[in-house]
Formats: structure tokens, sequence, C-alpha cells
């Protein structure tokens, strides 16, 4: 090895947004900026990946940086969930980069420069959110996230696209000041610090309204998390790019949002705290709520980017319901989902954008029949929308699978209700698109338009996505073993 | 040399202001006036030092002994404002040659030189002396350079906007006069040292306690507390672009310095607190202001207007913190002085740039900045986002102090009302966003360019200064701590 493990993990943090300064340098010859952006994701991935062998080696591996403010120091510390989301979001960014120089040469975007150098910023803070050692760090860079991503929602610089921005900058700043922001505050008021412990921070014997209060602020502050009533950003951010929905919208910055929660619920609160507070009860129906209200919602968007906007939402929500059920098979269910998820929500993106490059549709309705001359893509729709709604032989099942014992084990019979309606809606909403792709009944405008499948590049990135939902049912152990260490750090069962 | 340093923090500007009737040329005025004010800095700099250092400096002026000598007296708060003065003085003057070039006419030129070390001067003497009255004279030093500064202005509206501020602040130094002269007549002395030692003995009176509404009344309009703000939009917005980036990071800050004075070491915590209502008072005049200038300043389609609204709001801030009136609290008031500086000196000196380029701070005529002019709008991007309070920037640092203190007051219905204020920041500072990127350029507007270096040096010499000092925050926090933990010492 050329860097000990510390230094990757901060190298991990910095390089992409080294990457930037080649990527604005090259800015004028394409194929090598590309070429930067590719092999920057690269050498991020192989950080990555050897970070988690050295976690897996039972190593330990942290790294502090310096004193903001008196107690709030800038550190970084890797443990399993952090490992996971980092492994997802560094994976499925060199995925999405060779997606993305397929679709945006063949939509022919501008200010392309700009387009992958934010997009760089957005990977660095989104490893900065998975190795944060404690809330504030993690605050950072959530909101670093947040304003990089800004200028790819407006990329396109139309009025929708500034409207879109102004919803999307609009909820997720405000609730991250007012809300989280608030919520840290009081956890550092009332605990006296904003490391990430097994076992939560918080004393045995603290006040559970106080505490109840955070929680809620936690929840709603998490606007990444897009709990409503504060999902309105995510749709609106699809006037993005489709990368950029696609790596961001679906994986890193909601993602980010879950994780945040999952990880303030067993590592703020602890899940034995977490379990008698008495918000949390009205937390999870309010979870609930917003997976059910969604799924009605996604069926009746006729725009396939929003129906998937509401069905990320949807999905969102098993995460937060996973985190506040409070046991273990709960915790294991929701690590696994933010994977699954991933894999499953990308996929479907990278169809939409497939076909919007290639057929200039974007709309569900226009979509009848293209199945005849987009075979692959359609075919790759069918797998992940398996794998979204959790059946075999997808990585969906799994997670759905641990979810549903968790609100057993817990007696929540209504969130379990939930849950199975829900994967009726997403059967509804997700599954007649491809299958009408391919049987379309009557004539259709496409048969001899010449419409052929998008870019090859995208064409790659899409079906290696499609692979990982399959490969992830058979071979889910990397995943498993990283959800179940989350639960089984020592300390945790009893808050030490 | 050393030891006159206290002196000669005041007398150097104050000196400098009539020499440059002797240099003719505009230039030369510049520079002379540029390396006044940079030893200004350097002595405050020294200043800081030897307080941190080694305590409270103590200087008797012309060697007579303290009550009946004039006597200045720096300790670690006012030597924090004079380094705040001085350096926002020195960075913005590095621009000034350029700016006032478009915005003065040649014959003035020297006329604003003058008149602004003269202002700085009387900034400082108010911060630096320990003595009541020479903070009157100080006070009317710096405020009637202000008025014909102002009055500079190219736009005729000026003239009225220096007016309105006359006459305001003319009756809030009166006041403040007012109230001196009654302490002066209870305790016979005009030492600050003194009159803390003399003012508790006569605290019952009915003079006293007049004498302090007068001071507050008369402070709270020099500060611009909502709702005595009414003079400040106006004169920040029509004065000379270069007047309203110095006054808007010093002008202010120099009221809430005196307040803070004479509220702890004057009249004395237990005294000022227990007096007037004053905790309740300030705290809802606080919060009142931070929501009724925020949301004045959404509605402005005047740039300069919006961000002197956003200064009231400011006022607020650092108002609440020190209605708060513990360590924490003050702490707060006094690292938002210094950070409030550094975002709207910085935003000020951009909107000096752009209406260098366009000749004009209308939002209507942002369209296309954001292209045009790429390194001024990132600053006032920067600077908004520092304004917000976002992390990283210097915003956050005072945010967070100011939650904290409100909490650990258990006041968390204010905490919540702090952070949802900065909410309307957002507002305010995304409509400039928006109107700078996303609308094209205005029609025969499209060979507007950068602004020179002249301008893009100072604008980000302070924004960087927004952004290192929101991670590397040792110096402002220390500082900012030991002031608030002395003059919590000095009456208990």
């Amino acid at each position: 090895m050329i860097f000990s493990l510390e230094t990757m993990l901060q190298l991990s943090i910095i390089l992409p947004v080294f990457a930037v300064v080649g990527i604005v340098a090259t800015g004028h010859k394409p194929d090598l900026r590309e070429g930067v952006t590719i092999s920057t994701s690269l050498v991020l991935l192989y950080f990555v990946i050897t970070l988690y062998q050295g976690i897996k080696q039972g190593e330990s591996i942290s790294v502090q940086w310096w004193e903001i403010l008196p107690g709030l120091q800038l550190s970084f510390n890797i443990e399993p969930l952090g490992m996971l989301f980092a492994l997802i979001a560094s994976f499925l960014w060199l995925i999405t980069t060779v997606y993305a120089i397929g679709y945006m040469r063949g939509h022919e975007e501008k200010n392309q420069t700009r387009f992958y150098a934010c997009f760089a910023i957005a990977i660095g803070s989104v490893m900065g959110i998975a190795f944060a050692a404690n809330l504030f760090t993690l605050f950072i860079f959530y909101e670093v996230l947040t304003l990089s991503t800004y200028p790819l929602v407006t990329h396109a610089g139309t009025r929708e696209a500034k409207q879109g921005g102004r919803i999307y900058l609009g909820i997720l700043l405000s609730t991250s000041i007012a809300f989280f922001l608030l919520a840290i505050v009081g956890t550092w008021f009332v605990a006296g610090t904003l490391d990430f412990k097994p076992g939560g921070v918080f004393d045995a014997n603290v006040n559970t309204t106080v505490a109840g209060v955070i929680l809620v602020l936690f929840i709603f502050g998490i606007g990444k998390a897009a709990i409503m009533p504060f999902h309105r950003w995510l749709p609106a951010a699809m006037v993005a790019p489709t990368p950029v929905s696609a790596l961001l919208h679906a994986v890193a910055v909601v993602k980010a949002g879950v994780f945040t929660i999952l990880k303030v619920c067993v590592l703020i609160f602890g899940i034995d705290l977490l379990a008698v507070l008495p918000s949390t009860q009205f937390m999870l129906y309010l979870a609930g709520a917003s997976v059910l209200l969604a799924s009605l919602v996604a069926m009746r968007q006729d725009n396939l980017k929003a129906r998937l906007a509401y069905s990320t939402v949807s999905q969102l929500g098993y995460v937060t319901i996973g985190a506040l059920l409070a046991t273990s098979s709960g915790v294991i269910g929701s690590s696994m989902h933010i994977g699954m998820h991933a894999f499953g929500k990308i996929t479907l993106f990278f169809c939409a954008g497939a076909i919007l490059v290639a057929a200039h549709k974007s709309k569900i309705s226009e979509m009848r029949g293209i199945g005849l001359q987009m075979p692959i893509t359609m075919a790759a729709f069918f797998i992940a929308s398996l794998s979204i709604i959790g059946v075999p032989p997808t990585g969906g099942t799994w997670s759905k699978w641990f979810l549903l014992m968790g609100s057993m084990e817990t007696g929540q019979w209504i969130i379990m209700a939930i849950l199975m309606t829900s994967s009726l809606l997403n059967i509804a909403y997700l599954l007649p698109i491809p299958l009408r792709a391919f049987f379309p009944g009557t004539k259709t405008a496409f048969a001899g338009t010449g419409i052929k499948e998008a870019p090859l590049p995208s064409l790659i990135a899409l079906c290696i996505t499609t692979l990982g939902c399959v490969i992830l049912f058979v071979y889910p152990q990397p995943l498993y073993e990283l959800a179940t260490a989350i639960v089984a750090t020592p300390g945790l069962a009893h808050g030490q | 040399m050393l030891a006159h340093l206290p002196i000669l923090q005041v007398i150097v500007p104050l000196m400098a202001a009539p020499l440059c009737l002797f240099l003719t040329r505009s230039r030369l005025v510049w520079l002379f006036t540029l390396i006044a004010s940079g030893l200004a800095f350097l002595i405050s700099s020294l200043l800081l030092q030897q307080v941190m250092v080694s305590g409270t400096i103590i200087y008797e002026l012309g060697g007579w002994d303290a009550p009946w000598g004039i006597e200045y007296r720096i300790d670690q708060l006012n030597a924090f404002l004079l380094l705040i003065i001085s350096a926002v003085s020195t960075i913005v003057l590095l621009a000034a040659h350029t700016s006032i070039k478009q915005e003065i006419p040649a014959d003035r030129h020297t006329l604003f030189y003058i008149l602004y070390l003269l202002s700085l001067a009387g900034m400082l003497g108010i911060v630096a002396t320990g003595d009541a009255f020479n903070v009157f004279v100080f006070l009317e030093i710096s405020s009637l350079s202000a008025y014909a500064l102002i009055a500079l202005g190219k736009d005729r509206r000026a003239l009225w906007a220096s007016y309105q501020y006359l006459i305001m602040g003319t009756i809030g130094a009166t006041f403040i006069l007012i109230g001196i002269g009654m302490m002066y007549q209870m305790t016979g002395t005009l030492n600050m040292d003194d009159l803390s030692k003399r003012l508790p003995e006569v605290a019952h009176t009915r003079t006293v306690f007049t004498a302090f509404a007068f001071v507050i009344v008369g402070v709270c309009l020099k500060l611009a507390l909502f709702p005595l703000h009414l003079w400040l939009p106006n004169a920040y917005a029509y004065a000379p672009s270069i007047v309203t980036a110095f006054f808007a990071a010093t002008a202010t800050k120099v009221a809430v310095y005196l307040l803070i004075r004479f509220t702890f070491s004057v009249f004395g915590l237990s005294f000022s607190f227990t007096a007037l209502p004053l905790q309740m008072l300030f705290v809802v005049l606080g919060l009142l202001g931070i929501f009724a200038a925020s949301i004045a300043a959404i509605y402005q389609k005047n740039v300069k207007h919006l961000f002197a609204y956003s200064s009231v709001a400011q006022i607020g801030y650092m108002i609440v913190g020190f209605s708060v009136s513990t360590t924490t609290g003050l702490m707060a008031t006094l690292l938002h002085l210094f950070n409030h500086a550094l975002m709207k000196s910085a935003l000020f000196l951009a909107l000096a740039a752009v209406v260098y380029r366009i000749g004009s701070v209308q939002l209507s005529q942002f369209h296309g900045l954001g292209r045009q002019m790429p390194f001024t709008m990132a600053a006032i991007v920067i600077g908004g986002l520092s304004l917000i309070g976002v992390p990283l920037t210097v915003g956050f640092v005072s945010k967070w102090y100011l939650a904290l203190a409100t909490l650990e007051n258990g006041w968390w219905p204010v905490t919540a009302l702090i952070l949802l204020g900065s909410l309307l920041a957002i507002v305010y500072v995304w409509r400039i966003v928006e109107v700078a990127y996303f609308k094209p350029p205005i029609a025969g507007r499209e060979s507007i360019k950068e602004a020179p270096l002249s301008f893009l040096i100072p604008i980000w010499t302070l924004v960087i200064a927004n952004i290192y000092f929101g991670i590397d925050t040792r110096l402002s926090v220390q500082v900012a701590q030991a002031a608030s933990q002395s003059l919590f010492g000095v009456s208990p």
C-alpha cells in the first residue's frame, strides 16, 4: 500500500475536490476532462474498497483535523454504516460518470465543465458525510452537499430550472437551519458532545420529553430524507439532467438524508433510548404516511422522472421506518435498503434518461411500445422495478424482508400493513411501464421511426446496475455483514 | 513608543486628516490616507496583542492623573473593536481610489479623504477613550464627518438621507450628552472607571435613572435598533459606495460597543438590568428587528437598500445576544460584531464594484452579472451565505453561539426564532443570485467586464477572511471570550 488507511480516508474526501481543479483546467478538451473524472472515480473507488478491507480486518480508522469551535472538531471515523454508504456512493459515481458521458453528449447539454466540477464536489461531500465522526462534521458536509448540487439542479438555466432550484434550496437549507441545526445545538446543550457513539450520547436519565422534541427536530430537519411534508424538493429537483437525478437524487443526496437519520437514531440516541421516547411512535406513523401518500401520488404522475421521484420519497420512508423501529432487524433492514434501493432506483433513472436521449420522450403515456425499439433498456427497467417492489430474484427482497421482520418483532401491525400495501402500490405504478412498452396492444408510433438504444456508455452503465440488482439477491453478504456490524458494535445493546 | 500606542491609535488618523490638504493630487492623498489607516491597523494589532498578554492598558493623556485628566483605557473589548475598525477601514480604502473616481467629482477627492480620516479617528477615539465626555466629543467628530461623507453621494437623494441622519444622529448624541451631564452632576466625575465606582452610591436617585435612560435611548438611536433605525437604509443606500462599505462594517458596531460599555462597565450589570426591564425590552426589540428588517429587505429593489435592511436585522441578533446577559450571550454579540463587519464590508465593497461597472445597484440591472462579473458575484454569493449562517463561514460561528446562549438561559423559543429569522436571509440573498445568474444580460450591456483588480483584491481579501475566520476561529473566539469574561468579572 502506498498510503496509510488514515491518509486514504482523508484523500477520499479531498480527492474529488482536487479533481475539480483538473476538470476546470481541462474544460476545453472534453475527452481529457472526462478522463480526469473517470480516473478520479476509479481512484476513489480503490481507496474506499481498501478502506473496506481494512475495516473488515477489524482496524479502526479515524482522523482528526482541527477544532473549529472549542469542543467542535472536524474529525472522521469509519464505522460500518458509513462504510456501506461510501461503498455504494463511490461505486455508483463511477458508473454514473460512464453513463453521463453518453447522456450529456447525446443530449448536447451546455456547461458540461461546470456539471462535472459540481458533481465532483458533491461526491467529496458525500464522502465527508459518510465518514463524519460527529454531528458537527456531518452537518458541514451536509450543507456543502446542498449547495454544490444547486447548480446541478438548475443546470438548464431555464425558468423551470430556476423554480425547481428555488424549492430545492429553499426546503433543504431552511429545514437544515431551522430544525437540524436547532437539534444539533440542543443535543450539544443536553449531552455535551456531538460524537457518534455506539449506544448514543444521552444519559440514561435524560428528560424524555426534551429528547423526544430533539428527535422530531432531527427527523424534520434532515430534509434530505424527504419525509412528508418536507419532500417537495425531490420532485422539484427532477429538472436536473438525468445523471444528476440518478446519482444524486436517487442515491447520494437522499441516501445522505436517510443515512443521517439512521446514524442519529443508532449513534446519537441509541436504539434503547429511541424505543422509549414519546415521539418515536408519532414519527413512525408520519414516515408510514409518507410511504403511502407518496406511492399514491406516484401513481398519478405521467412524467416518468416525477413518478420515480415520488417513488423515491416513498422508499426513503422505509429506511426511516426501519431506523425508528429501534430493533436490530429494523436497523439491518434500513441499512440494506439504502444499498438495494440505490441500485434499483439508479437503474430506473438511467432507463428514463436513455429513453429521453434516444426517443426524446419523458411522458409514460408516450412510451407505449417503446420496448421493441429499446429492448435492453426496458428489460433493465423491468428488473429494477422488481427490486423496488422487493421480489426475487432481486436484492430488494432482502431489505424488505428485514423491515417486515422488524415491524413484526415490535408488534407494529399498522406499519407492517403499510409496508405491504405500499409494495402492492409499487407494482401498480412501476410494472405497467415495461409491460406496456413490450406489449402495446395496438399499433404504436414507434414502428419504423428508427429509434435505437441509447449511446453505448449509457447502455453499459445501466446494464451494470441492473446486474447489481440481481447479484445483490444472490450475494448480499457484504451489505448484510456491514449492516449487522452496525448493530453488533459493542455497547450498543446496553447503551454504555 | 510602545507605551504611547493608545493615543497614537487616535492621533495618527486625526493628524493625518488636515495634512491631506497639502497633497493636491488625488492619488497621493489616497496613498497617504491608506498609509495612515494602515498605521492605525498596525497599532491596533499591537495593542490587541499587548492586552491579550498583559491585561488592560491605562494611558494618561498629558500625564495628568486619572479622575482629573483624560484617561485612555484599552481592555480586550476595545482592543478587539479597534482592530475591527482599523482593519476594515484599511481594506476598504484599497478600493477607494478607483471607486470614487466615478462617484465623486475630482475637486472633492481631497475633501473625501479628510472626512474619511476624521470619521475613522472619531470612531477609534470613541472606542479607545475611558472618559465619558471624550466619548461625546469623538462621537461628534465621527458623526459630523459621516453626515458630510454621506452627502457626497452622487444621487441627490443623498442630501436628504444625510439630513435625516443628521437629525436622528444629533438627537442621539444630545441624549447621550444629557445622560453624561446628569452623571457628572451626581458624581462630579467623567472618568468611566471612576463613574463605575461612584454611581452605585447614588444609584437609587431618579437622576441617575434618567441619565441611564437617556444614554440607552441615545445609543440605541446611533446603533439603529429597530424601531429607531429609520435613518439607516437611506444613508447606506445613497452614500458613496466606499463610505457605505466602511460605515456598514463599523459605525453601528461602535454604537453597540458604547451600549456594552455603558451598561456593563459604567452603570454596572446589576443596575443596568434592574433599573429598566432591559432584558425583556431588548429581546423583544431585537427579535422584532430581525423579522421586520429581514422582511423589509426581501421587498427592496435597490440592492444597497436590501443589505442595509439586512444590517438592521443583524443588529437585532447582536441585541438579542446582549439581552441574554451571560458570558456566552455577550460572546455571541462580540463575535457577531466581528463577523458581521467582515460580511457586510465584503458585500458592500462588491456592490461598489458593481456600481463602478454598471453605475447602478437596482436589482433589475443585475441581469446576467453572474456571467459578466463572475468574481464579484461569487463574492456576493459567499458573503450572502455567510449572512445566512452556512457552516464554514463566519456567520455560522455567531449563530452557533447565539443559539447556545439562548438555550443556556432556557429561552428555546428565542433560539427557534433566531434560526427561523435566518431563513429570511436565504430569501433575500437568493433573489440576487437568481437575477444575476439566470437572467440574460440586458441588451446593449453585453460588453460589461469583470471589476478591476483594485476592487477584486480587497473584496476577496474580505471574502477569504469570511471563510478563514469561519474555519479557524481561534482569534475571534478567544478575544470575544476574554472580553466578555472580563466584562462580567468587572461587575459580577
